[in-house]
C-alpha cells in the first residue's frame, strides 16, 4: 500500500458533532426516545450504538436508552469465497425487540447487504414496531433498494476507493474516517 | 546368434577395475582386456567405467502371484522386475492359488520360470496343506522334483503348531532342506494392522506385538536345535529378534536370518498417513528396531536381506488402511535401499553386499550356480550397478506390473545397468532386455 | 481449518474458537425461530458406515438449523453393504456436487484418507472413526465443562477462555475408546490435567507419551486428583469377558471401576459426571450417578448440537482458512 494516498475526510470532531446531530434527529423523528432501542452491527457499529445511546440519554435527561448489538454474520449471503468470519456477540437489551422502534447502527453503509442481513436476523428475533438505519458514512453504490435514515456525511467515492472507519473503542487511534486508493486496481 | 560380452573397467565388488569376458555363460576372463572376436559370435563391449560388478543378486523371499494372481504379477512380470533390480534368482513364494504345496504347482512355476528367461526362478514349497498349518504337505515330492525345492514355508502364514513344525524340521533334513518360518504368534496377532506401540495407541489401530514375532523365533529356535535342523527366519524385524538369533548363532545353532529392506529403512511413523502403502506384515518397527536390524545385518546376525517383494492391485492399497492388503514391492528398490541404509552410512562394504544379497542367500536356498564369486570359470551371473547415480522412485516407471512401492517419491541411490544371466543380458542400458532377446 | 479429524490437530486458538462459535450457536437456539439461514444451498452428506442414530440425528439438526441440505448416506442397504469401497462412494458424492462430508466409520483412519487421498475435495468432519478419534464429542464435552467451570452449566462461558486448571478424570475403556483418546489430547490443548483410570488390559500399550497420568486404582484416582469432572467410558459388555477377555466379569468391573453412589457421594461439591452415552447402567456408571443432579449427561446432548453447528459453520462458511 505505499505510496497510495490517504485523506482523511471525517476528523474526531467531525465524527463527534455527526453523531450529536444523528441522535437528535432520532429523538425529532420518534417523537422522544421512549420506544427507541438502539442495536450497533459489529465491528464498529457497536461502540458508534453505545455513543448514540449516551448521547440520547444526554439529551433525555438521563432517560435509559436500551442499546446492544445484532450480529449479522450468520445471515450474511457473502460468505462464501471469503475467509471464515468470526462470529460475533448478539446482544438484545431488555425488553427485548417486539413493537420497539429499533435504531440499527453501522459504521459505513455501502451495498446494503449488510443491513439486508441486519433485517432478516431482526426478522428471526422479534417483531419490531419499526426499523430505521443510522450511518456515519453513506459511501453509495447500493446493491440493494436500502436507505439510510440518519447519515453522518455522505461521501461519494470510487468502487477502487477504501473507506476506513477508525474508533478509539477499538482501533486504539484517534477518531477518523478515511479514504485511500482510487488510482488503480 | 551368441553374444560374447567384454566388460570394461568394472571395479568387482567395488575394489579395482577390472575387465571382464563373459563366453558361453561363463566368465572366460578377468583382469586385462583379453577378447577377441571369434567366428559367429557378435562382441560387445560395455564401457563399465565407474561401475561395480556384483554377483547376480539372488532373492530368499518373492512373491510372483503366479498362478492365481496374475492381474497383480506374473513369473513373466516379476521376474522381469527381478532382472530390472539385479537380481539372477528369486525364490517364488508358495502363497499363490492353488497354493504350491505339490510337485505339480512348483513344477509348473520352475517351468514357467524357464520361459520367462529373466532369473532362476526357485520355487519354494509349502509346509503345510493349502497353508493351513495341520498337515504336512508333501515335501519329499517337491524336493525331487523338477523344481528341485529345498525352501519350505507357509508364509503369510506361521506354523503355529509346535509339533508341526518340529516334524517339518525334522523331515527336511533328508534333502537338505530348510524351513523358513513367517514368525507371528496368531492368537497375539488377531486383527493386527501395525506395530503395537506408541504411534498405533494415538492412531488406534490395532496393534502387532513386537513378542508375537520374538516368542514364535525363540520357540522355533529351540526345536531346531533340538532336532538338529536347519532354521531360516524371514523378514526378521525387532530388535528383540535380533537379540534372540545372536544369542542362537552363539551357541551354535544352526539358524540364518533375513531383514526386508523396508524393514531397514522405514518405520511406524509412516502409519500416521493411514496410507496402506505402509502396511506390511510383519509390520514397519520402530526407529530403535530399525537401528538394531541394521547393526545386526551390519555384524552378520543377520544373513541375508531379503525382498518379500509382494505386489498388490491398487483397490487393494487405495482403500482405508484395514482393509488394505499387506505388502509392499521390492524387487527393484533392494540394492538401492541397502546402499543407502548399509553402504553409505559404513556399514556395510560392497563385498558384504556380495555376501548379503547374493552368497548366502543361495547357499541358504541351496541354489546351485547362483551367489558364486566373481572368477574365471565361474557362471557368468552377474549385476553391473552406478552407484553414483540417484534417482526418485516412480511406481510409474516400475517394471513390476504393480504400484505398491512404499518409496514412491523418496530419492534412492544406486542404478542397475545390466544384469547377466548365465552370460546373457537379461538387463540392458538400464532396461530390462525383450523377452524374445533373453528367452531366443 | 480445512478438515476437523482429530483434536490432536487443534491448536488451543482453534479450539477456543470452536467453543466461542458453538457458544454463539447455542445462544440462537433459545429462540423460536432456531433455522438461520446460514448454509443456504449447501449440501452436507452424513456417510454413516456405523449405526449411530444419536450422533447422525445431532449432526442432521446442526446443519439443518444452519440452512444445509442434508443427504443421510448408511451403510446399510446401500451399494456400501454390496461391496463398494470408500473409495468409490467417495467419487459418487463428489459427483453430486456436495459440500462436506461427515464421516462416521468402523475403520481407524478412515477419515483421514477420505480427506487426504484425493477421492474428494470438500471438508471431512470425523464424526467417530474405529478406535480413533471423535473430536465433536470431545468438543461438546470441552464446551459442557467451559459452562461448568465458570458458572451453572446454563450460562453461557465467558468468550476467550479454555479449560486451565481444570481437572478431568477419564475412566474405562480407554483401550478401544475414540472419546477418551479426543478428550485426552483437547482438554490437555485447553490447559485442564487429565488422569485416565482404567484396569491395565484396557489402556493401550504405548499410552506413556499421552498428556496425561494413568492410573489403575479408581478411588485412589479421585482422591489425588481432586475432579472438576468425572468421565465415564461406555464398556462393551460382549468384547469384554469372552475368552481372552478384558476382565474378568461385569460385576467385578463394577465394582472395581464403575461409579457407584458411594464413589459419587465422595466427589468434590462442584464435579459433574459426564458419560458420552448410551450408558450401560450397572456397568460403568449405577443409576444412581447417572441421574444425580451432577450428571451433564442430557446437556451433553443438547450441546452437541451447538458444536456441530460450529464445527459445520467453520468449515463450511467462507473459503478454507481463517480470518
Ligand atoms: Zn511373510
Amino acid at each position: 500500500m505505499a505510496g497510495m494516498p490517504t485523506r482523511e475526510v471525517l476528523t474526531a470532531s467531525d465524527i463527534s458533532r455527526s453523531l450529536t446531530r444523528i441522535a437528535h434527529e432520532i429523538l425529532e423523528r420518534n417523537h422522544g426516545s421512549e420506544r427507541v432501542t438502539v442495536l450497533g452491527i459489529p465491528t464498529r457499529g457497536v461502540p458508534l450504538a453505545r455513543r448514540i445511546g449516551e448521547r440520547l440519554a444526554h439529551t433525555e435527561g438521563g432517560a435509559e436508552i436500551p442499546v446492544g448489538s445484532l450480529d449479522v454474520t450468520m445471515y450474511r449471503d457473502d460468505l462464501r469465497g471469503q475467509p471464515t468470519r468470526t462470529l460475533q456477540r448478539t446482544d438484545l437489551p431488555e425488553p427485548g425487540i417486539d413493537d420497539r422502534i429499533v435504531v440499527l447502527v453501522d459504521d459505513v453503509l455501502y451495498s446494503g447487504r449488510t443491513i439486508r442481513a441486519a433485517l432478516d436476523a431482526l426478522g428471526d428475533l422479534g417483531r419490531p414496531a419499526a426499523v430505521q438505519l443510522a450511518v456515519l458514512v453513506d459511501r453509495g453504490h447500493r446493491e440493494l433498494p436500502i436507505r439510510a435514515d440518519f447519515v453522518g456525511k455522505n461521501l461519494p467515492t470510487a468502487a477502487t476507493e477504501r473507506v476506513d472507519v477508525h474508533l478509539t473503542e477499538i482501533d486504539d487511534v484517534p477518531d477518523a474516517v478515511t479514504i485511500s486508493g482510487g488510482e488503480a486496481h | 546368434m551368441s553374444t560374447d560380452y567384454l566388460i570394461l573397467g568394472a571395479r568387482l565388488l567395488g575394489e579395482e577395475p577390472a575387465d571382464l569376458v563373459l563366453r558361453d555363460g561363463v566368465i572366460a576372463s578377468l583382469g586385462a582386456d583379453t577378447a577377441h572376436p571369434r567366428d559367429g559370435v557378435e562382441l560387445v563391449t560395455v564401457d563399465a567405467d565407474g561401475l561395480l560388478a556384483l554377483p547376480g543378486l539372488v532373492d530368499l523371499h518373492t512373491h510372483l502371484r503366479e498362478p492365481g494372481r496374475e492381474d497383480t504379477e506374473t513369473v513373466l512380470t516379476g521376474s522381469r522386475a527381478a532382472a530390472a533390480g539385479g537380481f539372477t534368482a528369486v525364490h517364488a513364494m508358495a502363497n499363490t492359488t492353488p497354493v504350491a504345496d505339490t510337485a505339480g504347482v512348483v513344477e509348473q512355476v520352475h517351468r514357467l520360470g524357464i520361459d520367462a528367461g529373466y532369473v532362476d526362478v526357485r520355487p519354494v514349497g509349502a509346509v503345510s496343506v493349502g497353508l493351513e498349518g495341520t498337515r504336512l504337505a508333501e515335501l519329499g515330492a517337491m524336493a525331487s522334483s523338477a523344481a528341485g525345492v529345498r525352501v519350505f514355508s507357509d508364509d503369510g502364514h506361521c506354523v503355529d503348531d509346535p509339533v508341526l513344525m518340529r516334524r517339518a524340521l525334522e523331515y527336511v533334513k533328508s534333502f537338505d532342506g530348510v524351513i523358513a518360518q513367517h514368525a507371528q504368534e496368531p492368537r497375539l496377532t488377531v486383527g493386527a494392522q501395525m506395530h503395537e506401540g506408541v504411534v498405533s495407541a494415538e492412531l488406534g489401530l490395532a496393534g502387532w506385538p513386537a513378542v508375537a514375532e520374538e516368542s514364535i523365533i525363540a520357540r522355533d529356535i529351540l526345536l531346531a536345535e533340538h532336532v538338529g535342523s536347519r532354521l531360516h527366519v524371514c523378514h526378521l524385524s525387532t530388535a528383540g529378534s535380533v537379540d534372540i538369533v545372536r544369542w542362537a548363532k552363539a551357541r551354535g545353532i544352526d539358524v540364518t536370518a533375513e531383514v526386508t529392506p523396508h524393514h531397514l529403512l522405514l518405520t511406524d511413523e509412516q502409519a500416521r498417513s493411514y496410507d496402506p502403502r505402509y502396511k506390511v506384515n510383519p509390520p514397519l518397527r520402530t526407529a530403535e528396531d530399525v537401528e538394531a536390524v541394521r547393526a545386526g545385518l551390519a555384524d552378520g546376525t543377520i544373513d541375508v536381506v531379503a525382498t518379500d517383494h509382494a505386489p498388490h492391485a491398487a483397490e487393494d492399497k487405495d482403500c482405508e488402511w484395514p482393509a488394505g492388503a499387506f505388502g509392499m514391492t521390492g524387487l527393484e528398490t533392494a540394492l538401492p535401499v541397502v546402499q543407502a541404509t548399509m553402504v553409505e552410512t559404513g556399514r556395510l562394504t560392497w563385498a558384504d553386499v556380495a555376501r548379503v544379497l547374493s552368497t548366502t542367500p543361495a547357499r541358504i536356498g541351496r541354489v546351485s550356480g547362483q551367489g558364486r564369486p566373481v572368477a574365471v570359470g565361474e557362471p557368468a551371473n552377474l549385476t553391473l550397478v552406478d552407484p553414483a547415480a540417484r534417482r526418485r522412485v516412480e511406481p510409474a516407471a516400475q517394471v513390476t506390473r504393480s504400484r505398491n512401492t512404499p518409496f514412491a517419491g523418496t530419492e534412492l541411490p544406486g542404478r542397475v545397468v545390466a544384469t547377466f544371466l548365465r552370460g546373457r543380458a537379461t538387463v540392458y542400458d538400464g532396461a530390462p532386455v525383450a523377452h524374445e532377446e533373453v528367452n531366443a | 481449518m480445512r478438515h476437523l479429524l482429530s483434536t490432536a490437530e487443534l491448536t488451543r486458538d482453534e479450539a477456543v474458537r470452536i467453543l466461542d462459535t458453538a457458544e454463539a450457536m447455542a445462544a440462537t437456539q433459545g429462540r423460536s425461530i432456531k433455522k438461520l439461514p446460514t448454509l443456504r444451498g449447501r449440501t452436507v452428506v452424513n456417510l454413516f458406515f456405523e449405526d449411530s442414530t444419536r450422533t447422525r440425528i445431532s449432526f442432521e439438526a446442526a446443519a439443518k438449523r444452519l440452512s444445509a441440505d442434508v443427504l443421510n448416506f448408511s451403510a446399510k442397504g446401500s451399494s456400501v453393504s454390496k461391496g463398494e469401497s470408500l473409495k468409490d462412494t467417495a467419487l459418487t458424492l463428489q459427483a453430486m456436487g456436495i459440500d462436506a462430508v461427515v464421516i462416521r466409520h468402523h475403520d481407524s483412519g478412515a477419515p483421514h484418507r477420505l480427506a487426504h487421498s484425493g477421492w474428494i475435495d470438500v471438508p471431512v468432519l470425523n464424526a467417530g472413526d474405529g478406535t480413533h478419534q471423535h473430536p465433536t464429542q470431545a468438543l461438546l464435552d470441552a464446551f459442557t465443562l467451559r459452562r461448568h467451570l465458570s458458572a451453572d452449566g446454563e450460562t453461557p462461558a465467558p468468550e476467550d477462555t479454555a479449560l486451565d486448571g481444570a481437572s478431568v478424570v477419564i475412566v474405562g475403556d480407554v483401550l478401544h475408546s475414540r472419546v477418551a483418546r479426543s478428550n485426552v489430547s483437547l482438554l490437555h490443548t485447553l490447559g485442564a490435567r487429565v488422569t485416565v483410570v482404567a484396569p491395565p488390559t484396557l489402556l493401550p500399550v504405548g499410552i506413556e507419551p499421552w498428556p496425561c497420568e494413568v492410573r489403575y486404582d479408581l478411588d485412589e484416582a479421585l482422591a489425588e486428583a481432586v475432579p472438576d469432572a468425572v468421565m465415564m467410558l461406555r464398556v462393551q459388555r460382549e468384547r469384554m469377558t469372552s475368552a481372552g477377555g478384558f476382565f474378568p466379569s461385569p460385576h467385578e468391573y463394577h465394582r472395581r471401576y464403575g461409579l457407584d453412589g458411594e464413589r459419587l457421594a465422595r466427589l468434590p461439591e462442584r464435579c459433574v459426571v459426564m458419560h458420552p452415552g448410551p450408558m450401560n447402567r450397572g456397568l460403568e456408571i449405577s443409576a444412581e450417578a447417572a441421574d444425580s443432579p451432577r450428571s451433564t449427561i442430557v446437556e451433553q446432548v443438547g450441546n452437541g448440537v451447538a458444536v456441530r453447528m460450529a464445527a459445520l459453520y467453520l468449515l463450511l462458511a467462507g473459503e478454507e482458512g481463517i480470518a
